[in-house]
């Protein structure tokens, strides 16, 4: 009952603000220009959700979004429980992990075009350094935390060091390397999307950029609703991802399930 | 029944050599020494207990025999070699929770056979064997945090025990569940022991416990620099039981004794705090 209270009340309040929207538009209290109409968006998206070559866009930021995200998070991963492993390491590299984090990763965008040219890889080099850091603290705190005793069992019980690896620090960073991971999509995103912003001839970004020269606003907030749907649907498959992976910690309320 | 046991447990500490040897055994963090000038001999088949007040150092000697931690000064050795570094001779009950939790009951107890390379199939027997025998048949598929404290503690006890350990080390393995479940694993562990007798050393601060499980219990000063003060042997009969066998009189004359022995080193731990 009070679920679907809840559902009512977020739909009426969504309804509520396009529409006063939508009638401001239309009354002419709000300037189209700058805020263009609901209505109109929504056309816009479908126009282009109905096309072909819309899909090409989306092709192009999608595989600059999985290959920023599948490298940033590898190294990240990597890095991290190499770290987490070896302190002595880490605390000869801390000073430069942080100048490095330190950095505004948006400025990189200019170097890896110069570096990288204007295609896929200037793109995905950016949303490479973005998503790198948010694993790699995550996957090293998830390495340190191993329970000890933990570790001393498997160690006594006979476990090689790469032993260890698998069965203990991979499985113990876990969890935290996949709430990184689900923090890090929205970041790949957003290194795609920049990198296409500031020069690229295909991707979603570039729609966007391109509507923004043309004046065009109803293109610039499709192009922003089709980038939220975009995020929304990585998220959702990582949610069940997620399940799959992680079954044996009790979930919320559980007791003695069959 | 009981005079073999006694016959063990005295050849063993005479004629045989020992199956773990501590000699003049130092362990110390910095310039802090836990315990000094250790000297302990373990019996094959030889059930040490070994009490005293807490802080004492009670576990570094445990993780010295493990190979867990490098003795300051003299050595260990196990079955007549050296300890340096882990060893995986033996089985190490540990007082917390020290399963695999992303592991089923069965991967975990599968863990030291798979890290021998025993085969599969062989791998499979013997855990549904030992899982039987610890009366967990039917929970193989359950994770830790699927099962109650007592469940736990008998997932570890197959987890330790069925690579066939050399030494069997307990730290305080018991103290963490209710006294009823208490009585029932030690009682479990006692028949387990009596299939297949090794050595085991078992640390705890409980004195009944080390009374009704050992057959010889030594006592640890307070620490720092921590020492054995005395050792008692424990002549009761075996089969035991670990909740009736405090009523029988030759059990509260040994408790009266070694009581009289550690009740001081407790004072003593006290008085320092």
């Amino acid at each position: 009952m009070q679920a679907v209270n809840v559902r009512l009340i977020q739909i009426a309040l969504l309804a509520l603000i396009l529409g006063s929207w939508q009638i401001g538009v239309t009354s002419g209290v709000i300037d189209r220009f700058f805020f263009p109409a609901p209505l109109d968006i929504v056309q816009q998206v479908i126009s282009w959700v109905a096309d072909p070559s819309f899909y090409k866009h989306v092709g192009i930021t999608l595989s600059e979004t999985v290959l920023g995200y599948v490298i940033g998070t590898g190294l990240g991963v990597a890095a991290g429980v190499w770290l987490g492993l070896s302190p002595y390491v880490a605390r000869v590299l801390d000073p430069f992990i942080k100048a490095v984090n330190a950095i505004p990763r948006v400025v990189l965008a200019p170097i890896f075009v110069l570096w990288l040219g204007l295609g896929l890889w200037s793109k995905v080099a950016l949303a490479v350094t973005l998503v790198f850091f948010v694993t790699f603290f995550n996957a090293m705190q998830g390495v340190r935390e191993v329970n000890p005793v933990v570790l001393s069992n498997t160690r006594i019980l006979g476990a090689s060091r790469s032993d260890l690896l698998r069965h203990v620090y991979f499985p113990a960073a876990a969890s935290w390397i996949l709430s990184s991971l689900r923090t890090s999509v929205g970041f790949a995103v957003v290194g795609a999307i920049i990198g296409e912003y500031l020069g690229a001839s295909a991707g979603l970004g570039y729609l966007i950029a391109r509507s923004e020269g043309n004046f065009d606003a109803v293109g610039v907030f499709a192009g922003i609703i089709i980038l939220a749907l975009f995020v929304l649907i990585i998220d959702l498959l990582l949610d069940v991802a997620e399940k799959r992976l992680i079954t044996w910690r009790p979930k919320a309320g559980e007791e003695r399930p069959a | 029944m009981s005079i073999a046991a006694r016959k063990i447990s005295a050849v063993s500490q005479t004629s045989l050599p020992p199956m773990v040897a501590i000699d003049n055994v130092t362990m110390a963090f910095g310039s802090f020494v836990a315990v000094e000038n250790v000297n302990l001999k373990v019996g094959n088949g030889e059930f040490l207990s070994i009490v005293g007040p807490t802080g004492c150092g009670k576990s570094t000697i445990l993780n010295a025999i493990a190979g867990l931690l490098k003795p300051a000064k003299g050595a260990v050795s196990i079955d007549g070699a050296t300890v340096g570094g882990v060893q995986n001779t033996i089985g190490y009950l540990f007082q917390q929770d020290a399963l695999l939790p992303w592991k089923t009951a069965y991967q975990n107890v599968e863990l030291g056979l798979m890290f021998r390379g025993v085969a599969a199939e062989e791998r499979r027997a013997k855990v549904m064997a030992w899982l039987e025998k610890v009366g967990l048949k039917g929970f193989e598929s359950r994770f830790p945090h699927q099962l109650s404290g007592g469940q736990r503690k008998r997932v570890q006890m197959a987890q330790a025990l069925i690579t066939e350990p050399k030494v069997i080390l307990m730290d305080e393995p018991f103290s963490a569940l209710d006294i009823h479940t208490r009585h029932l694993m030690q009682n479990e562990l006692l028949r387990l022991w009596q299939e297949d007798r090794r050595a085991v050393v078992m640390i705890t601060h409980d004195l009944e416990e080390a009374i009704a499980l050992g057959d010889r219990v030594a006592v640890l000063a307070a620490g720092p620099r921590s020492r054995v003060i005395e050792s008692f042997p424990v002549d009761l009969e075996r089969p035991r039981n670990v909740s009736e066998i405090k009523l029988d009189p030759k059990f509260m004359t040994l408790y009266r004794d070694i009581w009289a022995s550690l009740r001081g080193e407790v004072e003593k731990s006290y008085a320092s705090r």
